[in-house]
């Protein structure tokens, strides 16, 4: 059973049958099918604004090539895109600017936070600075890093690719929207200023210079 | 360390300006004349506009908060002469306890525009007579004071949440009205097919 060659099927002068089982139909689970094509073809949308945004173009560039992830098409504009990647820091002035592409983009969609900055304010623990974007965009991988190398970056994708593997389409919550709420914000305030506290060499900074 | 010699154009200014010349020195090669409130305008157009120091390049207008809480705070103006090619660094020392301003130099070189509402934005110095003076750096409904001043903590008066909330409620596309970009009032020198496009209010509405 199975599939003969036909090079020696007609030196052997046995009929030629491709396949008994035609591969025209295949059993799977939706979930898998639609997660795998999820996982890959994810198109970016590079939020890039420091440091990083010079590493995610030497990942997407030939030498390490995030084309072979399925992310071929950088997405400039956030609604053709999947992947959210904030490349670099984010001072409290282009919050909203983040905040509006974020919204812009249509599900399903993820968000990768890329570097030490996007992810927790890294070294600039000031008062321009968004401790960590998780405190206005939902964030599904960190990846960390001051810059992150761009294997960093891909690992990152690959975990992004495992962790869509394992999502459900039936799961509501998973692509329900999270906006900014009545208050202003789309966390609460107080869990803002958790993920917002200063930590590591930050803690001895004081708050007040005087 | 080697002994710089004073830039020739502060004995030129005390020669014309006599006490508004508060001190002169030399640091790290680099000629500073503290100037006094009052005539600092006039010297700098004297600087600009007398034949022999031609200091017709601003280089930089920035300032100086000092720890010492009883220290003056200091407007420095970095002068350059283009083709003498000669640095001279002027200084206005401000008292806390007065109102925090000095004249704009903005007639004097154009440059002074956006410098002098950098330091107004991070310092709170106004200056007296300049067509715009708004916060440069930071958004224009930044509420928490004067980051540079030393008495500004460093994460800012506000909380956290505070300030993510503020930010987030910003309409990000205020910043990039015509008004910011001062096209406005350029608006008729512009191209034809530009008015009517700007004037459709694809970019803001201007009139």
């Amino acid at each position: 059973m199975g599939l003969i060659n036909p090079a020696t099927a007609s030196e052997s002068g046995e009929t030629t049958v491709v396949s008994e089982m035609s591969p025209n139909w295949v059993t799977t689970r939706l979930d898998f099918l639609t997660n795998w094509a999820r996982s890959n073809s994810l198109w970016p949308m590079p939020f890039g604004t420091a440091c990083c945004a010079i590493e995610y173009m030497a990942t997407a560039a030939s030498r390490f090539d995030i084309a072979r992830f399925g992310m071929e098409r950088q997405s400039f504009s956030p609604r053709q895109a999947d992947v959210f990647i904030c490349a670099g820091r984010v001072p409290f002035k282009l919050a909203p600017v983040l905040r509006r592409i974020w919204d812009q983009m249509p599900q399903p969609k993820w968000c990768i936070s890329m570097g030490a900055c996007a992810s927790s304010g890294g070294i600039f623990d000031n008062y321009s600075m968004v401790q960590g974007i998780d405190t206005i965009v939902p964030v599904d991988i960190y990846v960390p890093g001051c810059p992150p190398r761009p294997e960093g970056l891909m690992y990152g994708i690959l975990l992004l690719q495992k962790k869509i593997r394992g999502e459900s389409i039936v799961d509501e919550q998973l692509r329900q929207e999270q906006l900014v709420g009545p208050d202003g914000l789309f966390r609460p305030a107080a869990r803002v200023d958790e993920l917002s506290e200063p930590f590591g060499n930050s803690v001895h900074q004081t708050r007040s210079s005087s | 360390m080697s002994t710089a010699p004073v830039s020739p154009s502060a004995a030129a200014l005390r020669a014309s300006f006599g006490d508004a010349i508060e001190r002169v020195l030399v640091s790290c090669g680099d000629t500073i004349v503290y100037v006094s409130r009052a005539r600092a305008h006039d010297a700098l157009a004297w600087l600009r506009d007398t034949p022999g120091q031609d200091f017709n390049y601003l280089t930089d207008i920035t300032a100086v908060d000092y720890r010492d809480p009883e220290r003056p705070l200091e407007v420095v103006y970095q002068l350059r002469s283009l083709a003498r090619r000669a640095d001279l660094r002027v200084k206005i020392a401000l008292d806390k306890r007065q109102p925090l301003e000095v004249a704009t130099v903005y007639d004097l070189w154009k440059g002074a525009d956006w410098l002098e509402r950098e330091v107004y934005d991070m310092f709170g110095i106004r200056f007296a007579g300049h067509p715009d003076l708004r916060r440069l750096l930071m958004w224009e409904t930044y509420a928490e004071g004067y980051p540079l001043r030393k008495d500004f903590p460093l994460r800012g008066h506000f909380s956290r949440s505070e300030q993510t909330r503020q930010a987030l409620a910003a309409n990000p596309e205020a910043h990039y009205s015509l008004e910011e970009l001062s096209i406005a009032e350029a608006f008729a020198e512009l191209p034809k097919d530009m008015q009517e496009r700007l004037a459709r209010g694809e970019r803001g509405f201007i009139r």
